[in-house]
């Protein structure tokens, strides 16, 4: 695919934006339309790109696949992670008044965290099971 | 019910009969993925089309609106898309799979296949 | 607001046309590609019905995520369908599928009126949610603070399912050692028939 100029430059330019409204959406998730499931998978779909115009290879030396595993564990732990905190600093599991002093900057530190683990879990997920499919039955060599 | 509001939920029906048919007569195992999907996303109208009120607007706060549109429909439906997303997926794996070990996705063969041994 | 009525009318038409196309195809390859306007088309409509949220998820798993696995598989399996062989286009799902079809749209005589303000839907929980969200949360985005403060145990099982997901086909299709073990088997078929 690296043979056609036209796509490789235009994807060369749009990879780094499509990147930067993933986190968008990600973090302006609380004042619109968002949050971390849509932003997990437009920050994977950069990726994506990038494999279709550079070959599964690159983009593995780019970013593995064991820390993709490791990425999207500690996604679920992070939130799981909140709860028990909560837990810790005395209200019920996923209770965020418990999170600060006050309990709306708790609700505000609390959807923050979680949203953030959810964006992690879900954006290495997509990209985990896309380069699974498609290095499926190459040989080593 | 206004003309639009039957017009919608017809069409409804009709895409969940579409999908519903595919999932049982396909003969291909990612034809039937397809129609469960379609399925799926009509369901997610039906939903979505619960928690729609004329003249009001998105669920998002602003001084300006008098009515909003229901949250918890929206909420449950985004749980259902990735949910779904996740089994498609899974269920594609499979199909892959199958197709290593038997040599073909079609269910007749499949049958046949399962059969004789 | 006519208007707004005449494309919600047309995109329906077109959405079930869409559907029964990808029915009728044969080629697999197309009934994706199909599926991807499908489901494009479906966010355009959560977009009529004020579902901001619902329609940036929709067109980004459905449209995206979804039609990119299936032609990530049709590669690694066929594109083609086999044609029908004997008259498989039996009569059992075409009647099953038109008396669920016929009894579900005799119920629609029953739901409550479209786009009302007072119906079901609207008047236990939510009214509550709508109201306190300010002085508790404090978040505009009500989607996000029902999705995150007030379920936040039904986004965690979803987080746990996704994941769930990722493993499973790791374990099914992850590694390359598939290809290798293949070699190896046919190697040993070969040399066990010499």
């Amino acid at each position: 695919m690296s043979d056609y100029l036209v796509l490789r430059i235009v994807g060369k330019f749009l990879i780094p934006y499509i990147m930067l409204f993933g986190l968008y959406v990600q973090f302006h998730g609380d004042f619109g339309p968002g949050g971390g499931f849509q932003a997990g998978v437009i920050f994977a779909s950069a990726f994506f790109i990038y494999t279709l115009l550079f070959g599964l290879e690159r983009t593995l030396s780019v970013v593995p696949a064991s820390v993709l595993r490791v990425v999207s564990a500690s996604g679920v732990l992070v939130y799981t992670g909140v709860g028990v905190a909560t837990l810790l600093m005395g209200g019920n599991f996923l209770d965020y008044d418990a999170l600060a002093a006050d309990p709306i900057t708790g609700q505000h530190v609390g959807i923050i965290l979680v949203e953030a683990g959810v964006g992690l879990t879900v954006a290495s997920v997509m990209m985990l099971m896309f380069f699974t499919f498609a290095g499926y039955g190459e040989s080593k060599t | 019910m206004s003309g639009l509001g039957i017009w919608n939920y017809v069409i409804i029906v009709l895409l969940m009969m579409t999908g519903l048919y595919m999932v049982i007569s396909a003969n291909n195992l990612v034809k039937k993925l397809i129609g469960l999907n379609v399925f799926q996303t009509s369901v997610f109208f039906l939903y979505i089309s619960f928690g729609y009120i004329v003249d009001g607007a998105g669920p998002v706060l602003n001084d300006g609106a008098t009515a909003y549109a229901n949250p918890l429909t929206h909420v449950l439906i985004l749980t259902a898309i990735v949910v779904g997303v996740a089994t498609t997926a899974v269920g594609l794996a499979l199909t892959v799979r199958i197709k290593e070990s038997f040599g073909s996705i079609e269910e007749d063969d499949l049958h046949k296949m399962d059969s004789s041994i | 607001m006519i208007l707004e009525q005449l494309i919600d009318v047309f995109l329906l038409a077109f959405l079930a046309v869409m559907s029964i196309a990808i029915l009728r195809m044969r080629n697999l390859f197309g009934a994706v590609m199909l599926y991807a306007i499908y489901s494009l088309t479906a966010a355009s409509l959560f977009m009529i019905l004020d579902a901001a949220d619902v329609a940036f998820t929709e067109a980004a798993v459905g449209a995206g995520i979804s039609t990119l696995l299936m032609i990530a598989t049709l590669s690694l399996t066929g594109r083609e369908e086999k044609p029908l062989k004997k008259s498989r286009l039996g009569l059992l799902p075409l009647a099953i599928v038109l008396g669920t079809g016929g009894m579900l749209i005799y119920g629609i005589s029953d739901l409550p009126t479209f786009g009302s303000a007072d119906n079901p839907p609207h008047v236990h929980v939510v009214p509550r949610y709508i109201q306190e969200s300010p002085t508790e949360i404090d978040v505009p985005n009500l989607v996000t603070a029902v999705l995150a403060s007030y379920r936040g145990f039904d986004t965690l099982g979803e987080v746990v399912v996704i994941f769930t997901a990722g493993l499973g086909v790791l374990l099914l299709i992850g590694g390359r050692r598939r290809r290798e073990e293949m070699e190896v088997r046919e190697e040993r078929e070969v040399a066990a028939d010499e």
